[in-house]
Protein backbone atom coordinates (compact mmCIF):
# COMPACT_ATOMS: atom_id res chain seq x y z
CA UNK A 1 0.00 0.00 0.00
CA UNK A 2 1.56 3.27 -1.05
CA UNK A 3 0.19 6.73 -0.49
CA UNK A 4 0.51 9.14 -3.39
CA UNK A 5 0.85 12.36 -1.44
CA UNK A 6 3.38 14.91 -0.39
CA UNK A 7 1.93 15.25 3.08
CA UNK A 8 4.53 14.00 5.55
CA UNK A 9 1.98 12.44 7.89
CA UNK A 10 0.54 10.43 5.00
CA UNK A 11 3.85 8.96 3.93
CA UNK A 12 4.43 5.31 4.73
CA UNK A 13 5.44 4.93 8.32
CA UNK A 14 8.51 3.06 9.38
CA UNK A 15 7.55 -0.07 11.22
CA UNK A 16 7.86 0.78 14.91
CA UNK A 17 10.49 -1.17 16.79
CA UNK A 18 9.17 -4.10 18.73
CA UNK A 19 10.97 -3.16 21.93
CA UNK A 20 10.40 0.30 23.39
CA UNK A 21 13.47 2.51 23.66
CA UNK A 22 15.81 1.09 26.34
CA UNK A 23 12.92 -1.12 27.40
CA UNK A 24 11.17 1.88 28.90
CA UNK A 25 7.41 1.79 29.34
CA UNK A 26 5.05 4.73 29.39
CA UNK A 27 4.89 4.99 33.17
CA UNK A 28 8.68 5.08 33.41
CA UNK A 29 8.58 8.47 31.75
CA UNK A 30 6.69 10.01 34.62
CA UNK A 31 9.31 9.63 37.37
CA UNK A 32 12.05 10.51 34.91
CA UNK A 33 10.29 13.75 34.02
CA UNK A 34 9.58 14.51 37.66
CA UNK A 35 13.23 14.02 38.60
CA UNK A 36 14.24 16.28 35.73
CA UNK A 37 12.01 19.01 37.11
CA UNK A 38 12.52 18.58 40.81
CA UNK A 39 16.27 18.07 40.57
CA UNK A 40 17.19 21.61 39.52
CA UNK A 41 14.58 23.12 41.83
CA UNK A 42 16.13 21.31 44.82
CA UNK A 43 19.50 22.70 43.81
CA UNK A 44 18.07 26.20 43.76
CA UNK A 45 16.13 25.60 46.97
CA UNK A 46 19.19 26.19 49.16
CA UNK A 47 19.59 29.68 47.79
CA UNK A 48 15.93 30.50 48.32
CA UNK A 49 15.54 33.35 50.78
CA UNK A 50 12.08 33.02 52.31
CA UNK A 51 12.15 29.37 53.33
CA UNK A 52 9.52 28.16 50.86
CA UNK A 53 10.97 25.72 48.31
CA UNK A 54 10.32 26.31 44.60
CA UNK A 55 8.51 23.00 44.55
CA UNK A 56 6.19 24.19 47.32
CA UNK A 57 5.45 27.38 45.37
CA UNK A 58 4.72 25.31 42.27
CA UNK A 59 2.28 23.21 44.29
CA UNK A 60 0.40 26.37 45.27
CA UNK A 61 0.08 27.41 41.66
CA UNK A 62 -0.55 23.95 40.24
CA UNK A 63 -4.38 24.04 40.37
CA UNK A 64 -4.47 27.32 38.43
CA UNK A 65 -1.97 26.07 35.86
CA UNK A 66 -3.97 22.88 35.48
CA UNK A 67 -7.06 24.94 34.76
CA UNK A 68 -5.10 26.84 32.13
CA UNK A 69 -4.01 23.56 30.60
CA UNK A 70 -7.58 22.32 30.45
CA UNK A 71 -8.37 25.51 28.57
CA UNK A 72 -5.63 24.53 26.10
CA UNK A 73 -7.35 21.20 25.65
CA UNK A 74 -10.71 22.89 25.08
CA UNK A 75 -9.12 25.07 22.42
CA UNK A 76 -7.45 22.06 20.79
CA UNK A 77 -10.59 19.91 20.74
CA UNK A 78 -12.73 22.75 19.40
CA UNK A 79 -10.23 23.77 16.74
CA UNK A 80 -9.84 20.12 15.75
CA UNK A 81 -13.60 19.66 15.45
CA UNK A 82 -14.06 22.81 13.41
CA UNK A 83 -11.02 22.09 11.27
CA UNK A 84 -12.10 18.50 10.65
CA UNK A 85 -15.55 19.50 9.44
CA UNK A 86 -14.11 22.25 7.25
CA UNK A 87 -11.27 20.03 6.06
CA UNK A 88 -13.58 17.16 5.17
CA UNK A 89 -15.65 19.49 3.00
CA UNK A 90 -12.55 21.04 1.47
CA UNK A 91 -10.97 17.62 0.87
CA UNK A 92 -14.08 16.37 -0.93
CA UNK A 93 -14.04 19.61 -2.88
CA UNK A 94 -10.53 18.72 -4.02
CA UNK A 95 -11.82 15.52 -5.67
CA UNK A 96 -14.91 17.13 -7.13
CA UNK A 97 -15.66 16.54 -10.80
CA UNK A 98 -16.58 20.22 -11.12
CA UNK A 99 -13.32 21.94 -12.03
CA UNK A 100 -13.93 25.32 -10.33
CA UNK A 101 -14.74 23.57 -7.03
CA UNK A 102 -11.69 21.38 -7.38
CA UNK A 103 -9.33 24.23 -8.17
CA UNK A 104 -10.82 26.51 -5.54
CA UNK A 105 -10.54 23.85 -2.84
CA UNK A 106 -7.01 23.08 -3.90
CA UNK A 107 -6.03 26.73 -3.67
CA UNK A 108 -7.57 27.27 -0.24
CA UNK A 109 -5.93 24.09 1.02
CA UNK A 110 -2.51 25.03 -0.25
CA UNK A 111 -2.83 28.58 1.02
CA UNK A 112 -3.57 27.61 4.60
CA UNK A 113 -1.22 24.63 4.62
CA UNK A 114 1.73 26.80 3.71
CA UNK A 115 1.04 29.62 6.14
CA UNK A 116 2.74 29.80 9.56
CA UNK A 117 0.20 28.95 12.26
CA UNK A 118 1.12 31.99 14.32
CA UNK A 119 0.45 34.34 11.43
CA UNK A 120 -2.96 32.78 10.87
CA UNK A 121 -3.64 33.20 14.57
CA UNK A 122 -2.74 36.90 14.39
CA UNK A 123 -4.99 37.33 11.40
CA UNK A 124 -7.92 35.74 13.21
CA UNK A 125 -7.22 37.85 16.29
CA UNK A 126 -6.95 41.23 14.66
CA UNK A 127 -9.17 40.92 11.61
CA UNK A 128 -12.23 39.47 13.31
CA UNK A 129 -14.44 41.97 15.16
CA UNK A 130 -14.81 41.57 18.93
CA UNK A 131 -18.53 41.11 18.40
CA UNK A 132 -20.95 40.74 15.51
CA UNK A 133 -24.39 42.18 15.10
CA UNK A 134 -27.07 39.76 13.96
CA UNK A 135 -30.50 41.38 13.74
CA UNK A 136 -29.70 43.70 16.59
CA UNK A 137 -28.39 40.80 18.66
CA UNK A 138 -24.81 41.33 19.74
CA UNK A 139 -22.81 38.09 19.64
CA UNK A 140 -19.44 38.61 21.31
CA UNK A 141 -16.28 37.14 19.79
CA UNK A 142 -14.01 36.59 22.77
CA UNK A 143 -10.28 36.13 22.22
CA UNK A 144 -10.34 32.43 22.94
CA UNK A 145 -13.01 31.94 20.28
CA UNK A 146 -10.89 33.79 17.75
CA UNK A 147 -7.94 31.62 18.74
CA UNK A 148 -10.02 28.53 18.02
CA UNK A 149 -10.97 29.90 14.61
CA UNK A 150 -7.39 30.90 13.86
CA UNK A 151 -6.00 27.48 14.77
CA UNK A 152 -8.75 25.63 12.94
CA UNK A 153 -7.60 27.11 9.62
CA UNK A 154 -4.33 25.18 9.30
CA UNK A 155 -6.06 22.12 10.75
CA UNK A 156 -8.69 22.41 8.05
CA UNK A 157 -6.05 22.59 5.32
CA UNK A 158 -4.18 19.58 6.69
CA UNK A 159 -7.36 17.52 7.10
CA UNK A 160 -8.24 18.44 3.53
CA UNK A 161 -4.94 16.95 2.38
CA UNK A 162 -5.43 13.87 4.55
CA UNK A 163 -8.85 13.28 2.98
CA UNK A 164 -7.58 13.81 -0.55
CA UNK A 165 -4.54 11.60 0.05
CA UNK A 166 -6.62 8.81 1.53
CA UNK A 167 -9.14 8.87 -1.31
CA UNK A 168 -6.34 8.90 -3.87
CA UNK A 169 -4.60 6.01 -2.15
CA UNK A 170 -7.52 3.66 -2.81
CA UNK A 171 -7.11 1.53 -5.93
CA UNK A 172 -9.07 2.92 -8.89
CA UNK A 173 -10.70 -0.48 -9.22
CA UNK A 174 -12.92 0.39 -6.27
CA UNK A 175 -14.32 3.36 -8.17
CA UNK A 176 -14.73 1.35 -11.35
CA UNK A 177 -16.48 -1.52 -9.62
CA UNK A 178 -18.90 0.90 -7.97
CA UNK A 179 -19.46 2.77 -11.23
CA UNK A 180 -20.20 -0.40 -13.13
CA UNK A 181 -22.78 -1.34 -10.48
CA UNK A 182 -24.59 1.92 -11.27
CA UNK A 183 -23.89 3.64 -7.96
CA UNK A 184 -24.08 7.41 -8.17
CA UNK A 185 -20.90 9.29 -7.39
CA UNK A 186 -22.25 10.38 -4.03
CA UNK A 187 -23.21 6.81 -3.12
CA UNK A 188 -19.79 5.59 -4.24
CA UNK A 189 -18.09 8.11 -2.00
CA UNK A 190 -20.33 7.59 0.97
CA UNK A 191 -20.78 3.81 0.88
CA UNK A 192 -17.56 2.57 -0.63
CA UNK A 193 -14.72 5.06 -0.70
CA UNK A 194 -14.96 7.01 2.56
CA UNK A 195 -15.59 4.01 4.85
CA UNK A 196 -12.33 2.54 3.57
CA UNK A 197 -10.56 5.86 4.00
CA UNK A 198 -11.44 6.34 7.65
CA UNK A 199 -8.94 3.69 8.70
CA UNK A 200 -6.23 5.28 6.61
CA UNK A 201 -7.05 8.77 7.82
CA UNK A 202 -7.14 8.04 11.53
CA UNK A 203 -3.40 7.88 12.26
CA UNK A 204 -2.45 11.08 10.39
CA UNK A 205 -5.49 12.79 11.84
CA UNK A 206 -4.39 11.93 15.38
CA UNK A 207 -0.88 13.07 14.58
CA UNK A 208 -2.31 16.37 13.51
CA UNK A 209 -4.25 16.59 16.74
CA UNK A 210 -1.06 16.15 18.77
CA UNK A 211 0.65 18.88 16.81
CA UNK A 212 -2.36 21.15 17.26
CA UNK A 213 -2.46 20.54 21.01
CA UNK A 214 1.13 21.60 21.32
CA UNK A 215 0.47 24.61 19.10
CA UNK A 216 -2.29 25.89 21.40
CA UNK A 217 0.40 27.62 23.50
CA UNK A 218 0.73 30.03 20.58
CA UNK A 219 -2.50 31.53 21.86
CA UNK A 220 -0.53 32.94 24.79
CA UNK A 221 1.21 35.31 22.37
CA UNK A 222 -2.13 36.84 21.48
CA UNK A 223 -3.18 37.08 25.11
CA UNK A 224 -5.50 34.14 25.67
CA UNK A 225 -5.46 32.92 29.27
CA UNK A 226 -4.11 29.48 28.54
CA UNK A 227 -1.44 27.63 30.46
CA UNK A 228 1.59 29.54 29.16
CA UNK A 229 0.02 32.92 29.85
CA UNK A 230 -0.92 31.83 33.36
CA UNK A 231 2.57 30.44 33.98
CA UNK A 232 4.06 33.75 32.96
CA UNK A 233 1.68 35.60 35.26
CA UNK A 234 2.40 33.25 38.16
CA UNK A 235 6.13 33.70 37.72
CA UNK A 236 5.73 37.45 37.57
CA UNK A 237 3.68 37.56 40.76
CA UNK A 238 6.40 35.50 42.49
CA UNK A 239 8.80 38.30 41.66
CA UNK A 240 10.41 36.70 38.62
CA UNK A 241 12.67 34.41 40.67
CA UNK A 242 15.02 32.56 38.27
CA UNK A 243 14.97 29.41 40.40
CA UNK A 244 11.25 29.04 39.65
CA UNK A 245 11.62 28.97 35.86
CA UNK A 246 12.71 25.34 35.60
CA UNK A 247 10.03 23.84 37.83
CA UNK A 248 7.21 25.93 36.38
CA UNK A 249 7.98 25.42 32.71
CA UNK A 250 8.97 21.83 33.47
CA UNK A 251 5.52 21.33 34.93
CA UNK A 252 3.91 22.66 31.75
CA UNK A 253 6.09 20.36 29.65
CA UNK A 254 5.07 17.45 31.81
CA UNK A 255 1.37 18.25 31.35
CA UNK A 256 1.71 18.23 27.59
CA UNK A 257 3.82 15.11 27.65
CA UNK A 258 1.39 13.16 29.78
CA UNK A 259 -1.43 14.14 27.44
CA UNK A 260 0.26 13.78 24.06
CA UNK A 261 2.46 10.75 24.59
CA UNK A 262 -0.41 8.25 24.97
CA UNK A 263 -1.99 9.71 21.81
CA UNK A 264 1.26 9.17 19.93
CA UNK A 265 1.48 5.62 21.31
CA UNK A 266 -2.10 4.90 20.29
CA UNK A 267 -1.44 6.30 16.80
CA UNK A 268 1.49 3.98 16.33
CA UNK A 269 -0.64 1.08 17.51
CA UNK A 270 -3.37 2.01 15.02
CA UNK A 271 -0.84 2.29 12.21
CA UNK A 272 0.49 -1.16 13.02
CA UNK A 273 -2.98 -2.63 13.28
CA UNK A 274 -4.24 -1.24 9.98
CA UNK A 275 -0.99 -1.89 8.14
CA UNK A 276 -1.65 -5.60 8.60
CA UNK A 277 -5.25 -5.53 7.40
CA UNK A 278 -5.04 -3.43 4.26
CA UNK B 1 -35.94 3.17 -33.27
CA UNK B 2 -37.39 0.51 -31.06
CA UNK B 3 -35.21 -2.32 -29.99
CA UNK B 4 -36.58 -5.87 -30.12
CA UNK B 5 -34.91 -9.05 -28.84
CA UNK B 6 -34.37 -10.03 -32.46
CA UNK B 7 -31.93 -7.12 -32.85
CA UNK B 8 -28.36 -7.35 -31.52
CA UNK B 9 -28.19 -6.80 -27.79
CA UNK B 10 -24.87 -5.02 -28.16
CA UNK B 11 -23.87 -3.52 -31.47
CA UNK B 12 -20.61 -1.70 -32.14
CA UNK B 13 -20.14 0.18 -35.39
CA UNK B 14 -16.83 1.70 -36.44
CA UNK B 15 -15.74 2.49 -32.90
CA UNK B 16 -12.69 4.76 -32.56
CA UNK B 17 -10.99 5.48 -29.28
CA UNK B 18 -7.73 7.14 -28.40
CA UNK B 19 -6.01 8.16 -25.19
CA UNK B 20 -4.55 11.49 -26.19
CA UNK B 21 -2.27 10.77 -29.13
CA UNK B 22 -2.41 7.01 -28.69
CA UNK B 23 -5.01 5.41 -30.95
CA UNK B 24 -6.30 2.31 -29.21
CA UNK B 25 -9.41 1.37 -31.22
CA UNK B 26 -9.43 2.02 -34.97
CA UNK B 27 -12.87 1.18 -36.24
CA UNK B 28 -14.20 -1.83 -34.40
CA UNK B 29 -17.56 -3.31 -35.38
CA UNK B 30 -19.25 -6.32 -33.87
CA UNK B 31 -22.70 -7.55 -32.94
CA UNK B 32 -23.73 -9.64 -29.96
CA UNK B 33 -27.13 -11.33 -29.99
CA UNK B 34 -29.12 -12.13 -26.89
CA UNK B 35 -27.80 -15.29 -25.28
CA UNK B 36 -24.55 -15.18 -27.24
CA UNK B 37 -21.19 -15.78 -25.65
CA UNK B 38 -18.42 -14.03 -27.52
CA UNK B 39 -14.72 -14.17 -26.71
CA UNK B 40 -12.26 -11.46 -27.61
CA UNK B 41 -8.66 -12.58 -27.83
CA UNK B 42 -5.52 -10.85 -28.92
CA UNK B 43 -2.04 -9.77 -27.88
CA UNK B 44 -1.42 -7.58 -24.85
CA UNK B 45 -2.09 -3.92 -25.50
CA UNK B 46 -4.28 -4.57 -28.52
CA UNK B 47 -7.20 -2.74 -26.90
CA UNK B 48 -9.35 -5.61 -25.61
CA UNK B 49 -9.98 -4.11 -22.20
CA UNK B 50 -10.58 -0.69 -23.67
CA UNK B 51 -13.08 -2.20 -26.10
CA UNK B 52 -15.29 -3.80 -23.48
CA UNK B 53 -14.96 -0.88 -21.07
CA UNK B 54 -16.50 1.32 -23.75
CA UNK B 55 -19.62 -0.84 -23.70
CA UNK B 56 -20.57 0.24 -20.17
CA UNK B 57 -19.16 3.74 -20.64
CA UNK B 58 -16.19 3.33 -18.28
CA UNK B 59 -14.29 4.71 -21.29
CA UNK B 60 -15.80 7.18 -23.72
CA UNK B 61 -15.26 6.92 -27.46
CA UNK B 62 -14.41 9.59 -30.00
CA UNK B 63 -16.22 8.23 -33.03
CA UNK B 64 -18.67 5.50 -33.96
CA UNK B 65 -21.69 4.02 -32.32
CA UNK B 66 -22.31 1.57 -29.52
CA UNK B 67 -25.89 0.43 -29.08
CA UNK B 68 -26.93 -1.53 -26.01
CA UNK B 69 -30.48 -2.74 -26.47
CA UNK B 70 -30.93 0.13 -28.87
CA UNK B 71 -29.61 2.75 -26.45
CA UNK B 72 -26.76 4.83 -27.89
CA UNK B 73 -23.77 4.86 -25.55
CA UNK B 74 -21.83 7.47 -27.53
CA UNK B 75 -24.19 10.25 -26.53
CA UNK B 76 -23.36 13.19 -24.30
CA UNK B 77 -26.81 12.94 -22.70
CA UNK B 78 -26.44 9.23 -21.98
CA UNK B 79 -27.95 8.10 -18.69
CA UNK B 80 -24.94 6.09 -17.55
CA UNK B 81 -26.72 4.70 -14.51
CA UNK B 82 -29.52 3.23 -16.65
CA UNK B 83 -26.95 1.74 -19.02
CA UNK B 84 -24.97 0.17 -16.18
CA UNK B 85 -28.06 -1.42 -14.71
CA UNK B 86 -28.25 -3.42 -17.95
CA UNK B 87 -24.53 -4.14 -18.34
CA UNK B 88 -22.64 -5.96 -15.60
CA UNK B 89 -18.87 -6.14 -15.39
CA UNK B 90 -16.36 -8.47 -13.76
CA UNK B 91 -12.74 -7.36 -13.43
CA UNK B 92 -9.39 -9.07 -13.48
CA UNK B 93 -8.63 -7.81 -9.96
CA UNK B 94 -12.11 -8.75 -8.60
CA UNK B 95 -12.48 -5.28 -7.01
CA UNK B 96 -14.69 -6.51 -4.20
CA UNK B 97 -15.39 -3.95 -1.48
CA UNK B 98 -12.99 -5.08 1.26
CA UNK B 99 -14.95 -3.51 4.13
CA UNK B 100 -18.09 -5.52 3.31
CA UNK B 101 -18.78 -9.23 3.69
CA UNK B 102 -19.43 -11.44 0.68
CA UNK B 103 -23.17 -11.23 1.30
CA UNK B 104 -23.10 -7.44 1.67
CA UNK B 105 -21.02 -7.12 -1.48
CA UNK B 106 -23.69 -9.01 -3.38
CA UNK B 107 -26.80 -7.40 -1.91
CA UNK B 108 -25.66 -3.80 -1.48
CA UNK B 109 -26.20 -2.61 -5.05
CA UNK B 110 -29.67 -4.15 -5.43
CA UNK B 111 -30.72 -2.43 -2.19
CA UNK B 112 -29.03 0.92 -2.77
CA UNK B 113 -29.25 1.23 -6.53
CA UNK B 114 -32.31 -0.78 -7.52
CA UNK B 115 -34.08 0.11 -4.24
CA UNK B 116 -35.05 -3.51 -3.71
CA UNK B 117 -36.56 -4.60 -0.44
CA UNK B 118 -33.74 -5.62 1.90
CA UNK B 119 -35.13 -9.01 2.87
CA UNK B 120 -35.82 -9.92 -0.73
CA UNK B 121 -32.38 -8.72 -1.84
CA UNK B 122 -30.76 -10.81 0.87
CA UNK B 123 -32.69 -13.88 -0.21
CA UNK B 124 -31.60 -13.37 -3.81
CA UNK B 125 -28.03 -12.73 -2.72
CA UNK B 126 -27.89 -15.94 -0.69
CA UNK B 127 -29.26 -17.88 -3.66
CA UNK B 128 -26.60 -16.35 -5.92
CA UNK B 129 -23.84 -17.18 -3.47
CA UNK B 130 -25.10 -20.78 -3.52
CA UNK B 131 -25.16 -20.65 -7.29
CA UNK B 132 -21.47 -19.73 -7.45
CA UNK B 133 -20.85 -22.57 -4.96
CA UNK B 134 -19.83 -20.43 -2.00
CA UNK B 135 -22.41 -21.50 0.53
CA UNK B 136 -21.08 -20.89 4.02
CA UNK B 137 -18.89 -17.96 2.96
CA UNK B 138 -21.67 -15.35 3.20
CA UNK B 139 -20.14 -13.62 6.19
CA UNK B 140 -16.51 -13.83 5.11
CA UNK B 141 -14.71 -10.64 4.18
CA UNK B 142 -12.94 -10.55 0.79
CA UNK B 143 -9.57 -10.64 2.56
CA UNK B 144 -10.51 -14.02 4.02
CA UNK B 145 -11.31 -15.58 0.63
CA UNK B 146 -9.04 -17.07 -2.01
CA UNK B 147 -8.71 -15.32 -5.37
CA UNK B 148 -11.04 -17.78 -7.04
CA UNK B 149 -13.62 -17.39 -4.29
CA UNK B 150 -13.40 -13.61 -4.48
CA UNK B 151 -13.89 -13.71 -8.22
CA UNK B 152 -16.98 -15.87 -7.83
CA UNK B 153 -18.37 -13.40 -5.30
CA UNK B 154 -17.70 -10.68 -7.86
CA UNK B 155 -19.65 -12.63 -10.45
CA UNK B 156 -22.52 -13.08 -7.99
CA UNK B 157 -22.38 -9.36 -7.21
CA UNK B 158 -22.75 -8.57 -10.88
CA UNK B 159 -25.56 -11.11 -11.34
CA UNK B 160 -27.50 -9.61 -8.42
CA UNK B 161 -28.18 -6.55 -10.55
CA UNK B 162 -29.94 -8.82 -13.06
CA UNK B 163 -28.03 -7.42 -16.03
CA UNK B 164 -28.88 -8.36 -19.60
CA UNK B 165 -25.24 -8.72 -20.57
CA UNK B 166 -22.05 -9.20 -18.54
CA UNK B 167 -18.55 -8.09 -19.52
CA UNK B 168 -15.66 -10.23 -18.28
CA UNK B 169 -12.18 -8.72 -18.52
CA UNK B 170 -9.57 -11.48 -18.14
CA UNK B 171 -11.26 -12.61 -14.97
CA UNK B 172 -8.95 -15.59 -14.49
CA UNK B 173 -5.68 -13.84 -15.29
CA UNK B 174 -4.87 -12.97 -11.67
CA UNK B 175 -5.76 -16.40 -10.28
CA UNK B 176 -3.64 -19.34 -9.19
CA UNK B 177 -3.81 -22.12 -11.78
CA UNK B 178 -5.69 -24.41 -9.41
CA UNK B 179 -8.55 -21.91 -8.90
CA UNK B 180 -8.97 -20.93 -12.55
CA UNK B 181 -11.17 -23.94 -13.20
CA UNK B 182 -13.80 -23.10 -10.59
CA UNK B 183 -14.28 -19.60 -12.01
CA UNK B 184 -14.46 -20.85 -15.59
CA UNK B 185 -17.04 -23.42 -14.48
CA UNK B 186 -19.14 -20.62 -12.98
CA UNK B 187 -19.04 -18.69 -16.25
CA UNK B 188 -19.89 -21.86 -18.16
CA UNK B 189 -22.96 -22.32 -15.95
CA UNK B 190 -24.01 -18.76 -16.74
CA UNK B 191 -23.57 -19.29 -20.45
CA UNK B 192 -25.71 -22.42 -20.27
CA UNK B 193 -28.41 -20.42 -18.47
CA UNK B 194 -28.51 -18.18 -21.52
CA UNK B 195 -26.71 -15.14 -20.13
CA UNK B 196 -25.24 -12.88 -22.79
CA UNK B 197 -21.50 -12.68 -22.15
CA UNK B 198 -18.65 -10.70 -23.66
CA UNK B 199 -15.40 -12.21 -22.49
CA UNK B 200 -11.82 -11.09 -22.88
CA UNK B 201 -9.71 -14.14 -22.16
CA UNK B 202 -6.41 -15.89 -22.67
CA UNK B 203 -7.95 -19.30 -21.92
CA UNK B 204 -8.11 -20.70 -25.44
CA UNK B 205 -9.52 -24.12 -24.52
CA UNK B 206 -12.26 -22.41 -22.57
CA UNK B 207 -13.00 -19.98 -25.39
CA UNK B 208 -13.24 -22.84 -27.79
CA UNK B 209 -15.67 -24.67 -25.55
CA UNK B 210 -18.11 -21.92 -24.53
CA UNK B 211 -17.89 -19.24 -27.20
CA UNK B 212 -20.41 -18.88 -29.98
CA UNK B 213 -18.08 -16.52 -31.73
CA UNK B 214 -14.41 -15.57 -31.41
CA UNK B 215 -12.91 -12.18 -32.27
CA UNK B 216 -9.20 -11.67 -32.66
CA UNK B 217 -7.99 -8.11 -32.18
CA UNK B 218 -4.63 -6.57 -32.95
CA UNK B 219 -3.67 -2.91 -32.71
CA UNK B 220 -7.22 -1.72 -32.32
CA UNK B 221 -8.86 -3.58 -35.17
CA UNK B 222 -10.64 -6.90 -35.45
CA UNK B 223 -8.34 -8.92 -37.64
CA UNK B 224 -10.41 -12.04 -37.91
CA UNK B 225 -13.51 -13.58 -36.39
CA UNK B 226 -15.68 -16.63 -36.67
CA UNK B 227 -17.20 -19.57 -34.81
CA UNK B 228 -14.62 -21.39 -32.68
CA UNK B 229 -14.24 -24.43 -34.91
CA UNK B 230 -13.38 -22.51 -38.07
CA UNK B 231 -11.46 -19.87 -36.15
CA UNK B 232 -9.07 -22.25 -34.42
CA UNK B 233 -8.73 -24.72 -37.32
CA UNK B 234 -8.73 -22.39 -40.30
CA UNK B 235 -7.28 -19.10 -39.26
CA UNK B 236 -6.52 -17.14 -42.42
CA UNK B 237 -4.70 -14.02 -41.32
CA UNK B 238 -0.96 -14.40 -40.64
CA UNK B 239 -1.28 -12.33 -37.43
CA UNK B 240 -3.93 -14.69 -36.09
CA UNK B 241 -1.83 -17.70 -37.03
CA UNK B 242 1.20 -16.29 -35.30
CA UNK B 243 -0.75 -15.46 -32.14
CA UNK B 244 -2.36 -18.89 -32.01
CA UNK B 245 0.94 -20.66 -32.59
CA UNK B 246 2.43 -18.78 -29.64
CA UNK B 247 -0.41 -19.37 -27.26
CA UNK B 248 -1.56 -22.92 -28.07
N1 LIG C 1 -6.44 5.12 -19.09
C1 LIG C 1 -5.51 5.02 -20.05
N2 LIG C 1 -4.77 6.10 -20.38
C2 LIG C 1 -3.83 6.03 -21.35
N3 LIG C 1 -3.57 4.93 -22.05
C3 LIG C 1 -4.28 3.81 -21.78
C4 LIG C 1 -5.28 3.81 -20.76
N4 LIG C 1 -5.83 2.58 -20.71
C5 LIG C 1 -5.18 1.85 -21.65
N5 LIG C 1 -4.26 2.58 -22.30
C6 LIG C 1 -3.41 2.12 -23.40
O1 LIG C 1 -4.23 1.59 -24.41
C7 LIG C 1 -3.64 0.46 -25.01
C8 LIG C 1 -4.63 -0.70 -24.96
O2 LIG C 1 -4.83 -1.08 -23.62
P1 LIG C 1 -5.80 -2.24 -23.19
O3 LIG C 1 -5.76 -2.32 -21.71
O4 LIG C 1 -7.12 -2.04 -23.83
O5 LIG C 1 -5.10 -3.51 -23.84
P2 LIG C 1 -5.45 -5.02 -23.62
O6 LIG C 1 -5.65 -5.60 -24.97
O7 LIG C 1 -6.54 -5.19 -22.65
O8 LIG C 1 -4.10 -5.60 -23.04
P3 LIG C 1 -3.87 -6.70 -21.90
O9 LIG C 1 -4.01 -8.02 -22.56
O10 LIG C 1 -2.47 -6.45 -21.45
O11 LIG C 1 -4.88 -6.46 -20.83
C9 LIG C 1 -2.36 0.19 -24.26
O12 LIG C 1 -1.29 0.69 -25.03
C10 LIG C 1 -2.50 0.97 -22.99
O13 LIG C 1 -1.26 1.43 -22.56
MG1 LIG D 1 -6.71 -5.90 -20.59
Amino acid sequence: MTYRTDLPVMLPVKRPEAEPFLGLKLWHMLPIALIAIIGPSLAFAQSSADGQTPFGILLNWAPLLLKGFIFNLVISVSAMALGTVGGAILGLGQISLFAPTRHGSWFVTQFFRNAPWLVLLFFAMFLLPFEINVFGLKIPFPDWFKAILGLSLPVMANVSEIVRGAVRSLPSGQWEAAESLAYTRLQTLWLIILPQCVKRMLPPWMNLYSILTMATVLASIVGVNEVMTLTGQALASEGGRPDLLAPFYGFVLLLFFVYCYPIAKFTVWLEKKYAVIT
Amino acid sequence: MNWTPADPMVSLKDVHKSFGELKVLNGVSLDVMKGDVICIIGPSGSGKSTLIRCVNALNDIQKGSILVEGQEVNDPNLDKLELRKKVGMVFQQYNLFPHKTALQNVMMAPVRVLKQDKAKAEETARALIRKVRLEGKENAYPGELSGGQQQRVAIARSLAMQPDVILFDEVTAALDPETVGEVLQTIKDLAEDGMTCILVTHEMAFAREVADHIYFTDRGVIVEHGPPETFFKNAQDPRTKEFLSQIL
